[in-house]
């Protein structure tokens, strides 16, 4: 690791105007993937703003049709909220099948979407839930937040404060591990709710999570596994490499959101 | 550097520490405690895993900075008045390690584990210790040792 | 109290004496090891696979903090250091020695794989060290790499060694051609088979690390090393890089976090840290991380191979002809020659009685990692080779696979194989039968037809293998081209209170040789378990040894405490006929008792200590003070353990994902010590055996030699949610070599179940091969093409 300078703000405010002051500050929320990254000597930030320590950032709020949570909630903290088991058993389920016991126990909600990693699980609920996402900034709506491999709608200093989750009618989440991370090799979200229906998948392709309109169509007219099960996508953009061609993640994709939507009931 | 203290095993450490030291470097360097170990440097290995405010963490992938006023409990600190955790007595009882390497680390996360989860089966352990790579004994007595701990213990 | 009533003799299940000190976090292994004004060493390695080094500037580097001193290969030649050498010389077919390029601790010119050893900075502390090492600038003049494997002979291949051409260390053959080919000519049938044997990477959980030290006033050299023979690891830093003296150099390897093999090998690394620690005058550590351990432990196994099988009409073999390619990587390891050869060839005739077998290798480097020993080494290549041709044989003959076996096991003992080894005893079919009964053979088909109406395919496998172990003797190896003998030490100190210390050349990484060789001792001598202490991995308190691996500790190492112990009892009984006035054959000595036979007379265990030290009135001249004795042991013969591992799979045709639902192991390792102990080394063999059939792989691009599977990320290791529980068995024929009649347990669940687990998968897919590892993108890709015979059913 190189060497930086360490803050760890009691306040949003304070978190904010540290990041306005430092030169070229990252934000560490749960360390999970900031860390590692440190480690290898791929990042040399001048300032590591800790958001940790920010109690106005780790919440979890049934209010109305949705789910309000605090960017520096845990992913344990999630799988385990009866608010959210309660309203959205399938949110909490995908957090509660991220990575392991002690990743959950540190890595956060905020920490994952911001990082935007191809093959992480938030993005695919984010998107697949017409979530929310609130920042110190602006409120940001999931389809335009994520805006590709590593990349978001997040400008400099700006902190993902807080994502709105609607309850959905049903909803789901298959996740088909990469055999040795055990990220997401092809995750796929689904789900029925006031916004009509969404398949949002994740892990496969290239440019990160995408939703696939033919198969949101084929479910809402038949909400059944039988109406994607004969829906392929296309391999072109999707990740190919020594863990699976595009072919088989394309294949997956499938196998996937007929499973999800098995499981959604 | 920051100053960070912490609880450690129920004494109070405290030491100026570059802002990059990871929590783990704290415990083996810092306070001697070489229980805890380092196994990868991906965050996969679960070799160095400690309770931090009673949860299971990786102490790679922690800068002491941020367990700042927190209690930790290493594989050290588990024993009490020279009395093995059930847990430890376990891995003894079934064979639960060989070289060792690994079971500082496996033995936290058991512990983690049981405390969430009071009625284990067999499926579930073996999903939970996803965070903890074992070389030698492919995990068969790992996850016996567990599941007698975790009864012993209900 | 006898041993069974104690429940600590041999036999029984004892739980481990090393135990307390890893489960309370109190182990001690070589990073744990911290010394006053120690530095810290990190290696730069090369980014290239092969390329041409036109300069080193380390100047910026020196003057960075902390930085107290950088060596490259040009200071190591300075100082006249040797290479790292191969102990085991391989002679092609045509006589000429194998062609051995040189191979530096620190790169001279040329580096030859990527994390090839460039430059070592020493600094105050790691993180200098590192942000040193990245100010050095080395200009690299790119190559060409020769990382594939299946590219490296022709003739347009990049070159590794200039000694090599065509990247071939040696052409090596075994066994009858001539006797091969006839048969060949004759036979009913031939069954043919392309095979690889997957690259592994070895990943003992606890990384490579030595902490070297000089003591200026003795001149004496110590390293604290992750090794399993700190021994060998001496004799080959002394003899033949030069480091220093054997006598003033102590090499220690405390506990050891696994090795696999990979910790037998003598690196570049330690090496430099010992040799270094004279040169900056303090001691200097290093720690691999685990990037550093991908790149640069030595890998196993990664064959590529040829076999045929003749039978004739009813069944039974006549010949095997085998054409095998062995990856040696870019440099020869400690051992690497002889893995692909003598421990490979050797039992290409399984448990068959096999008239003819031929087998050549071509050893040939590669711009990749050396590969040398991983648990098996050799052992399990052969098997996966046999044990996969016969069970395509039985489908294409269409005998049942346990039938096919049968047929063709040997029967009796000693057995003579084509290919050097005597096999001394077994009883595969025993074996067999236990295995087919403890998975319900029977019951296979109908599980089959349930699991396909789930929409699962299901297939059985078996694996019926042998392996040679304790390596050995020392004249025959030494004839084979070992450059070391392959005995065992031991050394038994009574002390005078009774209590004993056994010094072992042995060392224990997880084998658990504190309690078992105690339970050998405390049995044989009668004293508490507690009252033995097991002395291993320092070469200034143990003479020699050749340390663990080839699962040799049982069968070799217990068989010099065997002797020593026979000697310890002579002398005692020589001591206790004088002390109560008998003749010394009329001693008897029980549960730690001497009486005089048919007499009240009788002397414990403590008195007669003690008397062995004061000694008093022994006539002189008779009888020597002090009760100590040691001995070496040189086996007359390898061991043979053998037995039947059956493994029964269900594939989901939708993902590819392959399930193991039972895995069976039925295994004879002769006499059991510590039962516990040695199925605990059986989970974990089969768990490398699962890993390599199902999820690991070491692959380099075949372009640009860059490793690919370079971390956990890319690199599939076996997690506990990945396996099953095993189901174990074990049959006993007692092994005739050795007084204990032990065989070795340490690699055989490596060794049989990668093909049992690929009979199984190509069962279930009704294919007959697939490419280990079996991931869910290969099983899936391989029902596109295919039509499943099963899945049809
Ligand atoms: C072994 C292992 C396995 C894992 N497996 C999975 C998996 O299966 N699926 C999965 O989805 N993830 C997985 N992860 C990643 C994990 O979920 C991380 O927790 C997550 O990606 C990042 O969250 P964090 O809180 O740790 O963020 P950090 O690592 O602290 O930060 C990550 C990035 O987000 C930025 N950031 C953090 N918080 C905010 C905020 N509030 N506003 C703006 N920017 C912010 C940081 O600056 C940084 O760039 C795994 C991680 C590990 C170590
Ligand atoms: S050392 Fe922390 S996970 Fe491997
Ligand atoms: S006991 Fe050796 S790694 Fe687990």
């Amino acid at each position: 690791m190189y060497q930086f300078n360490y803050e760890r703000p009691k306040t949003l405010a304070d978190a904010e105007a540290l990041l306005g002051k430092a030169d070229d500050p990252k934000i560490l929320a749960g360390g999970q993937t900031l860390i590692p990254t440190l480690k290898q000597r791929l990042a040399m930030p001048s300032d590591v703003i800790d958001i940790g320590g920010i109690g106005e950032l780790d919440f979890i709020r049934a209010e109305g049709d949705a789910v309000m949570i605090g960017a520096a909630t845990r992913h344990a903290t999630v799988a385990q909220s009866a608010d959210v088991k309660k309203h959205n058993p399938a949110l909490a389920a995908l957090a509660g099948s991220i990575g392991d016991p002690a990743v959950r126990h540190m890595g956060t909600l905020g920490g994952s979407i911001a990082n935007n990693d191809p093959a992480a699980d938030y993005p695919a609920a984010c998107l697949g839930l017409d979530a929310k996402i609130h920042t110190t900034r602006r409120l940001i709506e999931a389809d335009e937040f994520f805006k590709g491999m590593f990349e978001t709608a997040l400008q400099d200093g700006e902190i993902v404060k807080e994502v709105t989750f609607p309850h959905p009618e049903k909803a789901a989440y298959m996740k088909f591990p990469n055999p040795a991370s055990r990220y997401a090799m092809v995750g796929v979200f689904v789900s029925r709710g006031p916004w009509g229906v969404r398949v949002a998948v994740t892990g496969a392709g290239q440019n990160g999570v995408f939703r696939i309109a033919e198969m949101e169509e084929a479910l809402a007219k038949n909400w059944s596994p039988d109406a994607v099960a004969n829906i392929k996508v296309p391999a072109t953009g999707l990740n190919s490499d020594l863990h699976g061609t595009a072919e088989y993640r394309a294949h997956l994709v499938t196998v996937m959101a007929k499973r999800a939507v098995a499981a959604a009931g | 550097m920051p100053v960070v203290s912490m609880t450690v095993n129920g004494k109070s450490a405290s030491a100026d520490v570059e802002a990059r030291t990871l929590l783990v470097q704290f415990i083996r360097e810092q306070l001697g405690l070489t229980g805890t170990h380092v196994g990868c440097d991906t965050s996969q290995c679960g070799a160095c895993v400690v309770h931090v405010d009673g949860r299971a963490v990786k102490s790679c992938t922690m800068l002491a900075a941020q367990a700042d006023g927190a209690d930790i409990v290493t594989i050290e600190g588990l024993a009490k008045n020279g009395e093995l955790h059930p847990v430890q007595a376990a891995f003894r009882e079934h064979h639960g390690l060989q070289c060792g390497f690994c079971t500082p680390g496996m033995i936290m996360t058991a512990v983690d584990m049981i405390r969430r989860k009071p009625d284990l089966d067999e499926e579930t352990v073996r999903e939970e210790l996803e965070g903890n790579i074992c070389r030698c004994t492919g995990y068969h007595n790992i996850v016996k040792a567990i599941l007698a701990a975790s009864r012993e213990m209900r | 109290m006898s041993d069974a009533a104690s429940g600590e003799g041999i036999g029984q299940p004892v739980r481990r004496k090393e135990d307390f000190r890893f489960i309370t976090g109190n182990g001690h292994y070589t990073d744990d090891i911290n010394r006053p004004r120690q530095t810290w060493a990190y290696f730069l390695r090369s980014p290239h696979a092969h390329a041409r080094i036109k300069s080193i500037d380390t100047s910026a580097a020196e003057a960075a903090p902390g930085v107290v001193a950088i060596f490259t290969g040009r200071h190591v030649a300075d100082d006249g250091l040797g290479g790292l050498i191969c102990g085991w010389t391989v002679t092609s077919k045509d006589g000429t020695p194998m062609k051995v390029g040189p191979h530096p601790i620190l790169a001279l010119d040329t580096v030859r794989y990527v994390g090839d050893h460039v430059a070592m900075v020493v600094a105050e502390t790691l993180a200098d060290a590192r942000a040193a090492a990245e100010m050095i600038d080395v200009d690299y003049d790119a190559l060409p790499a020769a990382a594939s494997l299946s590219a490296c002979q022709n003739a347009a291949a990049p070159q590794v060694h200039p000694e090599a051409p065509r990247n071939t260390c040696f052409e090596w053959e075994l066994g009858n051609k001539a006797e091969t080919e006839a048969a060949f000519a004759k036979a009913g049938r031939i069954v043919k088979l392309d095979l690889k044997n997957n690259r592994l990477i070895p990943n003992a959980m606890e990384p490579r690390a030595a902490l070297g030290e000089f003591d200026k006033g003795t001149g004496i050299y110590t390293l604290h090393t992750t090794s399993q023979n700190p021994h060998v690891a001496r004799l080959v830093l002394s003899a033949f890089v030069g480091v220093a003296p054997e006598h003033k150099l102590r090499v220690i390897a405390p506990d050891v976090g696994g090795g696999f093999g990979s910790k037998i090998f003598i690196y570049a690394e330690e090496t430099a840290c010992v040799w270094a620690a004279a040169k900056v005058g303090r001691p200097i550590k290093w720690t691999a991380d685990r990037s550093e351990a991908f790149l640069s432990d030595a890998h196993g196994r990664d064959h590529l191979s040829h076999a045929e099988l003749a039978l004739d009409k009813d069944g039974k073999f006549l010949a095997l002809r085998v054409k095998t390619v062995a990856n040696l990587g870019a440099y020869l390891s400690t051992f690497s020659a002889s893995v692909p050869t003598y421990l490979y060839g050797t039992l290409l005739s399984g448990q068959y009685d096999i008239p003819a077998v031929y087998v050549e290798v071509d050893g040939v480097y590669t711009h990749t990692a050396p590969v040398d020993a991983y648990r098996g080494a050799g052992r399990p290549e052969a098997t996966y080779l046999v044990e996969r041709i016969v069970e395509t044989a039985a489908r294409e003959t269409g005998i049942d696979p346990a039938e096919l076996r049968r047929r063709n096991y040997i029967r009796t003992f000693p057995h003579q194989t084509p290919v050097i080894m005597n096999y001394d005893t077994g009883d595969y079919e025993a074996s067999l039968a236990a295995a087919m009964e403890a998975i319900d053979y029977k019951g296979f088909p109908a599980r089959k037809s349930e699991a396909a109406k789930r929409g699962k395919l299901r297939g059985i496998g078996f694996s019926s293998y042998i392996e040679a172990c304790g390596i050995a003797p020392s004249a025959a190896v030494g004839s084979l081209g070992a450059g070391v003998g392959l005995w065992e030490s031991a050394e038994v100190r009574v002390n005078p209170t009774g209590n004993v210390e056994v010094l072992t050349g042995s060392h224990s990484h997880g084998q658990g040789h504190e309690t078992t060789f105690a339970q050998l001792v405390a049995s044989r001598l009668g004293v508490p378990l507690a009252n033995v202490e097991i002395v291993h991995g320092d070469t200034d308190k143990v003479q020699f040894g050749m340390g663990t691996y080839g699962s040799r500790s049982g069968a070799v190492g217990m068989s010099a405490i065997v002797k020593a112990l026979d000697k310890i009892e002579a002398k005692a009984k020589k001591i206790a006929a004088h002390l109560m006035e008998a003749a010394v054959e009329d001693i008897v000595f029980e549960n730690g008792t001497f009486t005089v036979q048919g007499t009240d007379k009788s002397l414990a265990w403590a008195e007669l200590s003690l008397a062995a030290y004061t000694a008093h009135g022994f006539p002189s001249g008779e009888i020597e003070p002090g009760l100590k004795e040691g001995a070496f042991y040189d086996p007359v013969n390898f061991t043979f353990p053998s037995g039947c591992h059956i493994c029964e799979v269900e594939i989901d045709p939708d993902t590819g994902v392959t399930k193991i639902e039972k895995f069976v192991a039925v295994d004879d390792f002769g006499t059991v010590i510590n039962p516990m102990i040695v199925e605990g080394q059986v989970h974990g063999g089969i768990a490398q055996g699962v890993g390599q059939a199902l999820l690991e792989h070491g692959i380099y691009d075949a372009e640009s030699g860059q490793l690919i599977t370079g971390s956990y990320m890319d690199y599939c290791m076996p997690r506990a949610d990945d396996l099953p529980s095993f189901d174990l068995g074990f049959t006993t024929t007692i092994c005739p070599s050795n007084p204990l009649g032990m065989k070795g347990c340490g690699e055989a669940g490596a060794i049989a179940s990668p093909p049992a687990i690929i009979n199984a998968v190509t069962d279930a897919l009704g294919i007959r091969d697939i490419e280990m590892p079996a991931t869910p993108a290969r099983v899936w890709t391989a029902l596109q093409s295919a039509t499943p015979r099963a899945a049809a059913e």
